[in-house]
């Protein structure tokens, strides 16, 4: 410990909630676009996507039930939290939309994942550092991917490059909470679990700029910014996302297969 | 999709108009890379990283070779005879027609 006072594990589940829901929403969104990929190729990479994901998130939520210590295990976490109990940002839970803004928005979150699993690999919290860097692999790829598809939507037709730069419009708006100073992860910064969010703006930027330098966007700059997803307060299409996950949970408690 | 490629071997009328990719795998150090099959993407890196998803992702292969269908120069069926007959007349373009002589190693 580097000084200050000791994280409590409410803080410690807070966080790592914070960790497994973005990846948790984020796979499900993806996992929608399954059978609807333009291509049996991309129809692969995209469902590999949604799956690595998905155990990432698994081993965020299963260790957050571990850390909060009342019982609760990953698919409780998953299947019977409400809305308001979500702590995942804005960006990853709203509609997938065209491909452009299918893949804008998983090059912003991966860029963001990769950044931060990057550091919580030298996290004092052995748990956190170990599931950081097996994600830490899987980011890469899923970034690598995005950024290909930017760059041939922005090198491609007047039609492709004009669906970049709505996708980029839709989404700005949302990149600002990614970087948001977090209070509650305040002790956990002190203790070197894990690192202020608002220091990966500048690198995640300096990721973002070159992936754009083909595309038609002069400015970068978002005009309003989104918030409150840590919080519990979302967007109306987090209720949509969480309602068709946890329906068969909730229609068959305890089901397996 | 951005490719105005006309379409190559194999290319379904009516799918998106990417070009196909030939994929090349070295299965272990040692050994040449064989062809394992195709994939369609708009250019190379893509394919390769398609390549990577549909061939290697259990631990087939420790190098990738990406080729564009239409770059490959295949030979013909037709010429299936002046390429391909062994020449079984002439015996001496076999091996198996020279002896070996007592003592030479590594041969």
């Amino acid at each position: 410990m580097k000084g200050g006072r000791v994280a409590s594990a409410e803080e410690l589940t807070r966080f790592l909630l914070a960790i497994g829901d973005d990846t948790l929403v984020m796979s499900e969104r993806t996992s929608e676009l399954m059978m609807r990929a333009p291509t049996l190729e991309e129809e692969l990479a995209l469902a590999n996507i949604a799956l690595d994901l998905l155990g990432q998130a698994r081993s965020w939520l299963s260790y957050a039930g571990q850390v909060e210590g009342a019982g609760r295990d990953e698919d409780q976490l998953a299947y019977l939290r409400g809305e308001s109990d979500y702590r995942n940002c804005h960006l990853v839970e709203l509609p997938n939309g065209d491909f452009a803004v299918t893949v804008v928005r998983l090059l912003f979150v991966a860029t963001y994942l990769h950044l931060l699993f990057e550091r919580l690999c030298d996290s004092r919290d052995e748990t956190v550092a170990a599931i950081a860097a097996k994600a830490v692999k899987e980011q890469a790829y899923h970034r690598e991917h995005a950024v290909l598809w930017v760059r041939i939507l922005s090198e491609g037709t007047d039609v492709s490059r004009a669906k970049v730069a709505a996708a980029l419009a839709a989404l700005l708006p949302y990149v600002g909470e990614l970087f948001e100073h977090q209070e509650d992860e305040a002790a956990l910064v002190a203790a070197g679990v894990t690192v202020e969010r608002p220091l990966l703006e500048d690198p995640w930027w300096a990721l973002i700029r070159p992936a754009f330098a083909a595309a038609d966007v002069t400015e970068l700059t978002p005009p309003w910014q989104a918030g409150g997803g840590r919080r519990g307060h979302h967007t109306e299409h987090l209720a949509e996302v969480l309602s068709r996950m946890q329906s068969v949970h909730r229609a068959f408690p305890g089901a397996s297969w | 999709m951005p490719s105005s490629h006309q379409g190559g071997p194999g290319e379904v009328v009516g799918s998106p108009t990417l070009p196909l990719w030939e994929v090349f795998v070295r299965p272990a150090r040692g050994l040449s890379h064989s062809h394992v099959g195709s994939v369609h993407a708009p250019d190379g890196p893509l394919a390769l990283h398609s390549a990577r998803d549909m061939f290697t992702r259990r631990s087939e292969g420790v190098s990738i070779w990406v080729v564009r269908a239409d770059a490959v120069v295949a030979s013909r069926p037709e010429d299936r005879e002046s390429l391909f007959d062994p020449n079984d007349d002439k015996v001496f373009r076999h091996v198996t027609h020279y002896v070996v002589p007592d003592g030479v190693e590594g041969l």
